[in-house]
């Protein structure tokens, strides 16, 4: 559902060359390509490092940490080798934005990648894609192939004298390997666990090297920053969440898609302009804002600008920018279940309360959906999401637990409406189970 | 790094910066749960047990992880921490069988002691729990895949301890499993340690399972009777018909000398004590030719009769004895004495495994040179010249690793093999087998004749370079070779040695003065007069026939008698059975092994593990053995040694200076198996009082051991609560011409071999049988 889409408030930024054939490195050059790079050279690591703080950009990949100060953490000198490292483990429910940047603008996160590589001095960046994306990896190794071709990567780039080499490969299909340490021990080759930490991967990182890894679209950005200037970037948001963002509309909602939009744009308006509403006129009931383990939101929740920090106000999650519509029939406990469906398939069983907590809590959301639930069961299933909550190793246990105490919280009477021996009242109201898919 | 001072539990708490928070309250007293957190191996943080409050930290940390720093001020007991392990115990319990009342771990299992200290007391779920079926790894290790909590603990003492990485986890999520890397069965050293390691009863023992519960049993820690390494084993003994008999052993009592450690040997191998043919009747071959089990005093009765009239008729020189490399100090010191004294000859000797003699005399005048096991686990460098630690000295190869683990220390391996711990080594060197020696000189810038090359330049310069160096040699190493070796070693600013011989006392026995020309301590023969003056009785000061010269005096027909005491020559060292037929020859083991079936008497003796005495290890640490079980119609070889003399018309207590009390109790059947001997021995040594009452009694054979040989002169407190003494002192007193015949005949044992005691473990055999890609040992060794 990565449709192309647009609409008047939509900002072309990230999504300035999709849809204009800039695969081919040559298109790219014609759109500006290449140039924020060689900007990038000539002003040297700690002005880039000033520039990508006063652009206020935050990394995408939902937790939103400020990227310039992230990069600033590497250690200048480090015996060991540093890396750049693209996360395109694209994989929390609902998020389909890496995919159009691999699909329309590979060259843009190669782009990214050498300048964050300029700014901490590696000299090597790795572009990591989801398993299920092995079919845009062609694109992005032709992207690769072709910056090799004109001196863009290998040795001496631009004629600077720095050498930097990129290397794409994908994962094996796996949620986990989205958190960045397990991602590291994936690259390895090793079980896809995330690390303890600290040591930060800033630190040690990818084989023991201090690593620089940020997510794709984070990434994609980059080039865009020096293309406009981080100053310019940042007045695109609002305060403290500079630019735009890909927002990814799906569920119930008429138009569909992924959309450009400025940090801190009202969330109603999204659903009921940008995206044209609800289909066949029927209620929004809830909205899950980020991605699936972001918190949902009520109708009456949904006044708010979608940036970081006033959706945390308002108890979710900004997320990754999966924004999911759910109308009036959808059974909530139903679709409780579908999301830790999900989280207990995907987690990696490293740590006891996500292993065992995430499969009791499919185990008691089936049971209770399908009419054998009783009374305990609620308060159970909200104690264990909360004795998961901030007890796991990595926060995947969150990401199960979040959400479904969110579901129970403010939709309890549903969950109790599937009592005595009911079962769903709503019978298969998730017409397709593709809508998280 | 600096101490910081930091505040748990209200408690100010001092611990140098960096240490792990767990480490930190543990050593405080504070104990903080865990199951995947074990010292010394890599952090896990998974099981999330030791979740402590860290102020101006957001979530709860894991004390696992979490290093002190300055001003730290952590709760490790609040509501919130006790809710949280709570939640975790009743999240493991979903799934777990719950079938505590006949799981191996019940009453020994971190689980239950959890569940009983956070009480996670009601069952939240009803769904079906995930099962799946139990597996047999090996014939050693069985896995009970519902009962694990998945601490990863086996994968790592696997991989990080043992080198070995037979371990791994499979799928992921709540369908994670432990499994092996070969699919269903294990390929590894079949060491057990993941069991031991295992903190639930999903890891179950192939000679234990199923057999009893821990209480009915009581724990026994002596040392292992096998290799020479002497590692501390806790034996699980019970009651039976005919005695007492081992149903487990392992290693719960962490303190000993192997730390974490017990190879396949010390954990399974000692079966042999249950074996069907076992020998629980003396025997006297018949006028038929046959053996035919007797009473035990017809047959005292018949060998001494028979050895005192050779003694008295052609003198103690037609008479020969040839001790063990299993039995006690006191055993063998015992067996020379009496070989010496009573019997009037200096024909006695062991299979000698290495040449301790040798090394002795090397070390004169170097106290505090010789290693201990437990140095390897802190020597910054190792050079490891011949043997296969692996192999032959599981423990010190487990030391090595931790220490390469730990310390980063520096392994160099010299080596005619493809030893296993060249994997550890930061510098290596392919020797031909031949070239120990002239390795040696060349190491020590003289010109032996060794080919050098780029990697022995580089080896050598390094060897050169470490300003301490811990040097262990394998039997490659023996007479003069051993001198030059030493010599080199000195050589160097600050050096130790370790000599590696094969079995539990082979140094015991060289020691012990199971020799032709040495006495206890290798005081020369022809400097006896302390030992005659302590004895209160001449010895014969000509040095007597080696075990191979008596042999071929007995096949000339110039030996009458041959006293052979736990060892098997015969097969060894390929002796034609006509060879003995005018000898008359007396053997005592538990087993009628090729020696026994050829001799006129054959004693039952008991084996280590049933009696009560001293070993010292190969590297000179001596401990004290524990009678844990006990077979009827058996008897010690210090038992019977004292009987024979006894019925040589010997005064026993002039053999076994005990003390002068009325209370001739015979000591070594009274309570051991419930560790109240041990107790009472305790109590009297801590009151200066030893128990000297019995001419049976061990420790009066030890305080002649200590007034003769100063080396072994060791606390006898510390022995006495099961903790090992480095010998304090060098051995040799007084040269010896360094001139001796080299009788070093190593026994090759295999980690699944142990000579001919070995092959009377059902276990070992089955796990040889199990491995058919391993080698199969070149000769049948000897003891």
């Amino acid at each position: 559902m990565a449709f192309l889409t647009t609409h008047p408030d939509v900002v072309p930024l990230i999504s300035y060359r999709f849809g204009k054939g800039a695969t081919s490195i040559d298109k790219y050059l014609e759109l500006d390509g290449y140039k924020s790079v060689q900007k990038a050279i000539a002003m040297g690591p700690e002005a880039i490092i000033t520039e990508m703080k006063a652009s206020g950009l935050r990394g995408r990949g939902g937790a939103g940490f400020p990227t310039g100060l992230k990069w600033s953490f590497v250690p200048k000198q480090s015996a060991k080798p540093k890396y750049v490292l693209v996360n395109g483990d694209e994989s929390e429910p609902a998020t389909c934005k890496d995919r159009l940047i691999f699909e329309h603008d590979p060259h843009s996160v190669i782009e990214g990648t050498i300048i964050a590589g300029l700014a901490v001095g590696a000299k090597m960046g790795f572009i990591y894609l989801r398993g299920e994306y092995r079919y845009l990896l062609k694109i992005m190794e032709k992207a690769i192939d072709e910056a090799y071709a004109k001196g863009f990567l290998g040795k001496n780039i631009f004629g600077s004298g720095i050498d930097f080499e990129a290397i794409s490969h994908t994962g094996a299909g796996a949620y986990e390997v989205g958190e960045e340490s397990a991602l590291m021990e994936s690259l390895e080759g090793k079980r896809g666990i995330p690390r303890i930490r600290p040591p930060f991967p800033a630190v040690v990182g990818l084989y023991g090297g201090p690593t620089i890894i940020n997510n794709a679209e984070t990434l994609a950005t980059v080039p865009h920053i020096f293309r406009i200037g981080g100053a310019e970037y940042a007045k695109l948001g609002t305060e403290r969440n500079g630019g735009t963002r890909l927002f990814c509309l799906s569920g119930h909602i008429e138009k569909p898609g992924v959309y450009e939009l400025p940090m801190g744009y009202n969330l109603k308006k999204m659903i009921y302009d940008v995206g044209g509403g609800i289909p066949g006129g029927k209620k929004l009931k809830a909205v899950v804002p980020g991605g699936s383990s972001t918190p949902v939101l009520l109708p009456e929740e949904i006044d708010i600008g979608m940036d970081f920090d006033q959706v945390g106000k308002a108890g979710s999650m900004l997320g990754s920018g999966g924004v999911v519509m759910l109308d009036e029939t959808v059974c909530m406990v139903e679709f409780a279940l579908r999301t830790m469906k999900f989280y207990q398939h995907e987690s990696c069983g490293w740590c006891i309360p996500c292993r065992e907590g995430t499969d009791w809590l499919k185990k008691s959301l089936t049971r209770l959906h399908a009419g054998g639930g009783v009374d305990k069961d609620i308060d159970n299933i909200k104690y264990l999401a909360e004795n998961m909550l901030g007890r796991t190793f990595c926060p995947l246990g969150d990401a199960a637990a979040m959400p479904t105490i969110a579901f129970v919280q403010k939709f309890r009477k549903e969950f109790e409406d599937h009592l005595d021996g009911k079962g769903c009242p709503y019978h298969h109201s998730l017409e397709h189970e593709a809508v998280l898919a | 790094m600096a101490d910081v001072t930091f505040t748990v539990d209200g408690k100010k708490l001092t611990a140098p910066a960096g240490t792990l928070l767990i480490d930190a309250c543990r050593a405080a007293g504070i104990e903080i749960p865990a199951f995947c957190y074990y010292p010394g191996l890599s952090l896990q943080a998974a099981c999330r047990m030791c979740v402590v409050r860290v102020e101006k930290m957001p979530k709860l940390q894991t004390a696992c992880t979490t290093a002190v720093t300055e001003g730290m001020v952590v709760s490790t007991e609040t509501d919130e921490t006790k809710q949280a392990r709570k939640a975790t115990i009743e999240l493991l319990l979903g799934n777990h069988p719950l079938d505590c009342p006949v799981c191996d771990a019940g009453g020994e299992c971190e689980l239950q002691d959890m569940t009983f200290k956070y009480g996670a007391h009601e069952s939240k779920y009803v769904e079906t729990k995930q099962h799946r079926e139990e597996q047999k790894w090996s014939p050693v290790v069985y896995f009970d895949r519902p009962r694990c909590i998945l601490c990863y603990r086996c994968v790592r003492v696997c991989g990080e301890g043992m080198d070995v990485w037979a371990l791994g986890v499979e799928n992921r999520g709540v369908t994670s499993v432990i499994a092996p890397n070969e699919k269903d069965h294990l390929d590894c050293e079949e060491c057990g340690m993941c069991i031991d390691i295992c903190p639930v009863g999903a890891l179950t023992s192939g000679t234990y399972r199923y057999k009893t519960r821990p209480w009915e049993m009581n724990h026994v820690g002596t040392v292992c009777t096998h290799c020479g390494d002497g590692c501390k084993t806790t034996l699980g003994v019970r009651p039976t018909d005919d005695g007492v008999e081992i149903i487990r052993g392992d290693n719960r009592d962490k303190s000993g000398i192997n730390g974490d450690f017990l190879c396949i040997k010390g954990r399974y191998a000692f079966d042999f004590a249950n074996h069907k043919d076992r020998l629980t009747k003396p025997l006297i071959r018949q006028a038929d030719g046959k053996l035919a089990p007797v009473s035990w005093e017809q047959a005292l009765d018949f060998a001494a009769k028979k050895l005192g009239e050779i003694r008295d008729s052609r003198g103690g020189n037609a008479i020969g004895v040839i001790g063990s490399n299993r039995t006690t100090n006191e055993e063998t010191y015992l067996l020379q004495k009496f070989a010496r004294t009573i019997l009037r000859t200096n024909n006695v000797d062991h299979h000698r495994t290495a040449d301790y003699a040798a090394f002795a005399a090397a070390l004169k005048g170097h106290a505090g040179r010789e290693a201990s096991l437990r140095d390897f686990l802190s020597a910054r460098a190792i050079l490891l010249l011949g043997n296969d630690p692996t192999n032959q000295h599981p423990a010190l190869a487990w030391q090595v690793r931790t220490n390469v683990r730990h310390n980063r220390a520096r392994i160099y391996v010299a080596n005619h093999a493809e030893v296993k711990l060249r994997r550890q080594a930061k510098a290596a060197v392919d020797l031909p087998a031949d070239a120990y020696a002239s390795f040696v000189e060349y190491l020590a810038g003289k010109d032996g004749g060794f080919e050098a090359n780029d990697t022995s330049a580089a080896f050598r310069d390094a060897i050169r370079q470490e300003e301490s160096l811990l040097v262990a040699f394998g039997s490659e190493f023996r007479g003069r070779d051993i001198l030059v070796l030493v010599d080199f070693g000195l050589s160097l600013p600050n050096t130790k040695f370790a000599c590696l011989g094969d079995y539990a006392n082979s140094r015991g026995a060289a020691d012990m003065g199971l020799l032709p020309d040495l006495l206890p301590g290798y005081v020369p023969v022809t400097a006896a007069a302390h030992f005659a003056e302590e004895y209160g009785s001449a010895l014969p000061t000509q040095p007597g026939l080696d075990l191979v010269q008596m042999l071929d005096a007995a096949g000339r027909g110039d030996l009458s008698a041959l006293y052979v005491v736990g060892s098997n020559p015969a097969t060894r060292y390929g002796i034609d059975p006509s060879a003995l037929k005018n000898t008359f020859l007396i053997v005592q083991d538990m087993f009628l092994t090729e020696t026994a079936a050829l001799a006129d008497v054959v004693f039952p003796a008991a084996n280590l593990y049933e009696k009560t005495g001293t070993v010292t290890n190969t590297y000179g640490d001596l401990q004290l053995v524990k009678k844990a079980a006990d077979k009827s119609g058996v008897r010690t070889d210090f038992e019977i040694i004292v009987r024979l003399a006894d019925k040589l018309g010997a005064d026993p207590k002039q053999l076994v200076p005990f003390g002068k009390g009325v209370r001739a109790d015979f000591g070594q059947t009274r309570g051991a198996q419930s560790g109240e001997a041990d107790r009472h021995a305790v109590w009297l040594a801590a009151n200066h009082l030893e128990p000297k009452l019995s001419p049976f009694d061990p420790f009066a054979i030890l305080d002649e051991i200590q007034r003769l040989v100063p080396a072994y002169d060791v606390p006898r407190l510390n022995l006495l609560t099961g903790n090992d003494e480095h010998l304090k002192s060098e051995l040799v007193q007084i040269d010896a011409s360094a001139d001796r015949r080299d009788l070093v005949l190593p026994s090759n044992d295999l980690l699944y071999t142990s000579g001919t005691l070995g092959r009377y473990s059902a276990k070992l055999t089955e796990v040889v049988e199990s491995h058919t890609i391993l080698m199969k040992p070149a000769e049948a060794a000897a003891d």
